[in-house]
């Protein structure tokens, strides 16, 4: 870890010019994800802006009918929250998939969508990586790659998002509301994270000196017909190898609607709104779930390692979506 | 066959030391003014700095929950948290937990169930155990077993550590 | 029974209120003023040579004291056997900080000391280092042919054949053949590896080391630095997990010895989670089983190759496969143990080190054979039951196996089992169930202890064992306080210190045998000076009394049974006019008695497992462990122990696996994310069954050891059960759930 200078942030608007002026200084909120880099050193800022002060801590509703979630909310406090619970089961259950439940208690919402790849080689110095130093390489590619990406991937960079919270997320069309040196703006969620392309570096679509003030969810959170279903390898406190966030809107066995994110196999939550369409007033049975598993994962890559992803994922989508499916008859 | 490898120097930071910055914490009870540099964490604080070695470095990179510590009654991995950010908390550790001679109902189910064996993970155990009472929200033995998935307990203790839990929380209340 | 009858009575463990309050202190958790911080610097390549080092920056930082590399360290020690411990291997130790060249991945090429641990972590960041790199082979499956494993640690046989097992098995009715492999584990103990040095004002040295030695630890200390071992005092009151890597000293141990006496400073080296993936492992193995066998399944040939990693320093043996030789009865067996180098660091023993892996080879084997005989894979078993152990070609001490088998099928319902493989449903989740037999040594080493029983009824006993969690202070404790019939409460077992008398590594499941005996054996010689006062005591009911008549119970001496004839020891002592009995004694193993018999410790395992028929997810939903481990001394520390090793059992079956990134020769998942060991969901219901041998030839006790039988067999009987479950024969482990897709 390196040697670097800490302020306490009291408004925003501070915290964002702190940033802002100091292109090494990074903020800090539940740090669970900041201090862990840093004791890599892959992560070395000259200066932390401690933003855990800010008022930023509340979860009410939204103009649109929905919820916002303010960015300091500790992902333990937004899942046990009784009306995310209520509207938005599909994020509560699948926050308490991630991490654990010390974590959970630190992590914030906001924090939660800036967590870095798992990538063994990102987290260690001693090996090249593109997305730690550019041009240096990507030791993954033909190294050990079993948490590793079969979407979106690059010659570059074949990291994933680690993220559970953000599957949710994007699955149920949340839009992030961020404060810069230039104002505010909205952000929607899968315009948050991006591909890694030749620029494997950048994780997200966020400018230098923003900060995410808070989270909204829309009115419709999906709340009978969900699931979150996490493949790892172990039966908890491990990352997802695969996971779907899963939202039906059913009229009896008929498909209003439906949103289905994957988390694991790409640099950002996996979704693919023609997949989704394809379940559009169809019936919800396997065979029709197993086309939105191929439109999903078409052009889906393997590397070695992780080339299971494929099949796995395949069949991981088609039963969750059954799970999702079979949850009103209960 | 040979080539060259060079480990990357941490190059555009300025080579220096941080300076110390005050801060007030509630250790046990206990309230402490302290210097610390940005850079300790809470669980190098403990540790190093004042002496309560209870608190456990397993990992040192939250993924392990020896450093297990209660920050205003709730459970959080210590190593990754700055003590400088904690200023004005109240921090419980497991030398906090008893009351004189008087053990903790988590601590006497530990002993009671055996729920360990080389003793390195439980007090980041018995912390976590405490934070999930406060919590409220184990209600099965399945609940105990993934809420209590944050601690590794390398000796496999884990049948005494549900059996442990699962008898404090018929004697405690939240917050206790 | 009486009040101070504890053997085999379930008891508390006597250090746990230490445990739990946070009062038990480990070896990064001695402070002292002025103390100093030494941190690692890791090699960044596997193999070739550092070119060069600048410390320059790191050194100009406030607070940095000195960085030492190959280029400025002292090297204390020319010669191999000056690093040889107790549990070094055949070949040359590594030496840290000697020359240039790097032999493995992460080897440790620098060590900053700053008074500080921020500041020297933070220096270790700005030490430029620069390599010439050389491809590293870490591949122990790109070529599988290896060198015959040299004779060299105690305890490793070379495997031998008996009768001729290549015709056996052509000519065999029933054949089979397959090969197995499993990857390499690390121990991962909770505690990271740490010393502190604590120079004292004479310049004598007080080491708190993590170790399961304190003695090896000291040795090896004098013998490199060439300091007295009264200027070497180790000491590890506890020690957070072990399981075999503490055997040998390891690298903190050198830098932070080397660094104090160069600085004449107190130094702590602790290493850092990553770091823990830079010295010894569980070799990884590739294996192949060939068993021939009768339409009515007796086996006919077994035959049993093991390849195995070393590094290219040391040849590190293990036995892998002599176990099949000894499991079941069969005429014909050969066995071959084959050693490949690569470029990593030695391996280390681990947990029932060579059994936990050859097994898992064996009880694979043999589940596979019992369907192909249509034969129930337990019955299978008792039909091959090996009633002498044929290997070494000697009666067994004792071998409740048949019992165990019996006990175990019972209670876990193994009569109702379906004999086809998928055949059991719930929903999407296929339901198996799978038995195995585990196997270890029931081992008994030289071993001193001292006890001292003063007149206020109080006794200290010592021994310079160690306690990594197994319950050693627990057990010497209850074996003391039955001897001399005192309260538990009274009776205080100390360890860990080379002050001490000397006890043998904590390791190969023998520190009851071994050091539970030196304590009994002191203890009754306190007994027989007590009872020489008890008897001079004026009408003393215990005239003419000898040893053998009398007992120790509830504070008195007494004739066996008799009540009324009991003398309190504090009398006879006030009466004996001495303030203190001291007594120390060596144990050391019948070796006549012993030399005419097998001494192993045998288990039965019965696992349940669930498997997603389509996401492959596996979930170990009961295990009952049968463990004849002679006789039990305490019973709630024993069961943990057998617990523990099914834990790991179930952890080695589905999640641990250390990977290797061939290209780079660098174990790639080095922290506890990526290394998955289990955790507390992983596990569900355990039973233990100890079915109690009666022993007298494995040591005094009768206790045969219980630190490693638990694991043994465990990895095999989850296996068997995926198979059961899902009809899916994996060789490849863990079993993760992509092999099930």
């Amino acid at each position: 870890m390196n040697s670097f200078s800490y302020t306490r942030a009291q408004e925003v608007d501070t915290a964002v010019r702190e940033v802002t002026q100091d292109k090494a200084a990074k903020f800090i909120a539940g740090g669970t994800n900041i201090l862990d880099l840093m004791k890599e050193n892959v992560e070395r800022p000259d200066r932390l802006v401690d933003i855990t002060r800010l008022p930023l801590q509340q979860v009410e509703s939204n103009p649109e009918g929905g919820l916002r979630l303010g960015a300091l909310v500790s992902n333990a406090d937004t899942a046990y929250h009784p009306e995310v619970i209520e509207r938005y089961p599909l994020l509560s259950k699948t926050i308490l998939a991630g991490a654990s439940a010390q974590l959970r208690n630190m992590a914030t919402d906001g924090g939660n969508l800036f967590q870095r790849t798992r990538c063994y080689y990102f987290y260690d110095t001693a090996t090249p990586c593109n997305k730690r130093e550019p041009g240096s390489g990507c030791s993954a590619i033909n190294g050990y790659n079993r948490i590793h990406a079969i979407l979106g991937t690059s010659e570059q960079c074949i990291a994933t998002h680690p993220s559970d919270m953000c599957v949710a997320l994007a699955a149920l069309d949340a839009v992030v509301n961020v404060k810069g040196p230039e104002g505010e703006r909205q952000i929607k969620f899968e315009d948050f994270h991006r591909l890694p392309g030749n620029e494997p570096q950048y994780d997200n679509t966020v400018k230098t000196g923003e900060i995410v003030t808070s989270i909204d969810l829309p009115a419709e959170g999906f709340a009978k017909n969900y699931t979150y279903l996490k493949l790892r390898d172990r039966a908890s406190y491990a990352f997802a190898l695969v996971s779907v966030a899963v939202g039906l809107d059913l009229d009896g066995d008929t498909v209003r609607e439906a949103r289905v994110a994957l988390g694991g196999v790409a640099h950002k939550p996996w979704r693919k709104p023609e997949a989704e369409a394809l379940l559009k007033g169809q019936k919800a049975t396997k065979e029709n779930f197993r086309k939105v598993a191929d439109a999903l994962l078409q052009g889906a890559k393997g590397f070695g390692s992780n080339t299971f992803k494929i099949e796995l994922a395949h069949r991981a989508i088609v039963r969750a979506l059954v799970m999702a499916t079979e949850m009103k008859k209960k | 066959m040979s080539s060259k490898v060079l480990t990357e120097p941490i190059g555009d930071v300025a080579v220096g030391l941080p300076p110390l910055q005050r801060v007030t914490l509630t250790i046990n009870g206990a309230e402490k003014q302290l210097e610390v540099a940005p850079w300790t964490s809470l669980l190098d604080l403990l540790r190093e700095y004042l002496d309560l070695t209870g608190t456990k470095k397993g990992c040192d990179h939250g993924q392990c929950g020896a450093c297990t510590v209660l920050v205003d009654g709730k459970r959080i991995n210590s190593c990754l948290t700055l003590a400088v950010m904690k200023d004005g908390c109240e921090i419980t550790t497991v030398e906090g937990l008893s009351k004189g001679d008087q053990l903790h109902p988590v601590q006497e189910a530990f002993i009671e169930h055996d729920a360990f064996q080389c003793g390195y993970c439980t007090p980041g155990q018995i912390c976590s155990a405490v934070g999930l009472i406060n919590e409220g929200h184990a209600k099965t033995t399945d609940d105990i077993r993934e809420l209590m998935s944050g601690n590794i307990c390398r000796c496999g203790a884990y049948p005494g550590i549900v059996a442990a839990v699962e008898q404090a929380l018929k004697v405690c209340q939240p917050n206790q | 029974m009486t009040a101070t009858t504890y053997v085999g009575k379930p008891t508390s463990r006597v250090d746990g209120r230490a445990k739990v309050t946070g009062e038990a202190k480990y070896a990064a958790e001695f402070n002292t003023p002025g103390l100093t911080y030494g941190y690692v610097l890791s090699s960044a390549i596997a193999k070739g040579k550092i070119k060069k080092i600048d410390a320059s920056d790191a050194l100009s930082l406030d607070g940095v004291l000195q960085i030492f590399t190959h280029e400025n360290a002292p090297r204390p020690a020319y010669f191999d056997r000056k690093f040889k411990d107790d549990d070094s291997v055949a070949g040359s130790p590594f030496k840290p900080l000697y020359d240039a060249e790097i032999k493995f991945s992460q080897q440790p090429i620098g060590l900053v000391v700053a008074d500080s641990f921020e500041v020297a972590r933070y220096a270790a960041s700005l030490v430029k280092v620069e390599y010439e790199a050389e491809q590293p082979d870490t591949n122990l499956r790109r070529k599988p042919k290896g060198h015959k494993a040299p004779k060299g640690k105690t305890g490793f046989v070379p495997p031998k054949d008996r009768g001729n097992a290549d015709k056996a098995f052509k000519n065999a009715e029933v054949q089979f053949e397959a090969e197995y492999f499993h990857m390499p584990e690390h121990h991962n103990p909770m505690e990271m590896f740490a010393s502190t040095v604590i120079m004292e004002e004479d310049g004598k040295l007080k080491i708190y080391d993590k170790t399961q030695g304190a003695f090896n630890s000291q040795t090896y200390v004098t013998k490199v630095f060439g300091l007295s071992k009264e200027e070497a005092r180790v000491i590890n009151p506890y020690i957070g997990g072990g399981f075999g890597s503490g055997l040998r000293p390891q690298y903190q141990l050198y830098l932070a010895v080397m660094a104090a006496l160069e600085l004449k400073r107190s130094v702590r080296v602790v290493l850092t989670r990553q770091q823990m993936f830079s010295f010894g492992h569980r070799p990884g193995t590739l294996q192949t089983v060939a068993l021939g066998a009768a339409q009515d399944g007796t086996l006919q040939s077994i035959k049993h190759e093991a390849l195995a990693e070393t590094s290219r320093f040391e040849e590190y043996t293990e036995t892998v496969v002599n176990w099949s030789g000894m499991l079941y009865h069969c005429d014909n067996v050969k066995l071959g143990y084959y050693l490949r180098n690569l470029d990593l660091y030695t391996p280390l023993d681990m947990r029932a080190p060579g059994a936990a892996t050859g097994i898992i080879a064996t009880e694979t084997a043999l589940d596979e054979l019992s369907y192909k005989l249509n034969i129930d894979p337990l019955e299978l078993r008792l039909i091959n039951y090996a009633e002498e152990n044929e290997f070494e070609g000697k009666p067994f001490s004792s071998k409740a196996l048949r019992e165990c088998y019996h006990q175990g099928a019972e209670k876990f319902g193994w009569a109702r089992r379906k004999p086809q493989p998928r055949s059991t449903r719930e929903g999407t989740k296929l339901i198996g169930w799978g038995v195995a037999t585990g196997m270890w040594d029931a081992q008994q080493q030289k071993a001193a202890a001292k006890a001292n029983l003063s007149i206020d009824g109080k006794l200290v006993v010592g021994s310079g064992t160690a306690d990594i969690g197994t319950g050693t202070y627990t057990a010497m404790t209850m074996i003391a306080a039955e001897t001399l019939g005192l309260p538990l409460e009274d009776v205080t077992f100390k360890l860990g210190d080379t002050t001490l008398p000397q006890a043998p590594l904590q390791g190969g499941s023998w520190t009851v045998s071994s050091v539970g005996t030196a304590v009994q054996e002191a203890c009754e010689a306190v007994g027989k000076k007590l009872l020489k006062m008890a008897k001079k005591m004026k009408n003393s009911p215990l005239s003419g009394a000898s040893f053998e008549d009398v007992e120790f119970v509830e504070g008195k001496v007494q004739l066996k049974g008799d009540y009324a004839s009991g003398v309190s020891i504090i009398e006879a002592m006030r009466q004996g006019e001495v303030n203190f009995i001291e007594e120390e004694t060596t144990a050391l193993p019948n070796f006549l008695k012993q030399m005419k018999y097998a001494r192993n410790s045998h288990s039965a395992v019965f696992v349940e497992v669930e498997v997603d028929e389509d996401l492959g997810q596996i979930c170990v939903r009961r295990v009952v462990s049968a463990i004849a481990g002679g006789r039990v001394i305490s019973p709630k520390t024993a069961r943990s122990q057998i617990l523990g090793g099914v834990v790991w059992g179930i952890s080695m079956a589905l999640h641990e696996e250390s990977v290797l990134d061939h290209n780079l020769g660098r174990f790639m998942n080095h922290n506890l994310a990526e290394y998955h060991v289990a955790v507390n969901a992983d596990i569900h219901d355990i039973e233990v069954i100890f079915v109690e041998e009666h022993d007298d030839i494995v040591n005094p006790l009768g206790a045969k050891g219980l630190g490693e039988i638990g694991i043994v067999g465990v990895a095999a009987a989850v296996g068997n059960a995926i198979y059961h479950a899902t009809g899916k024969r994996v060789r490849d482990f863990p079993i993760t759930l992509d092999k099930l897709l």
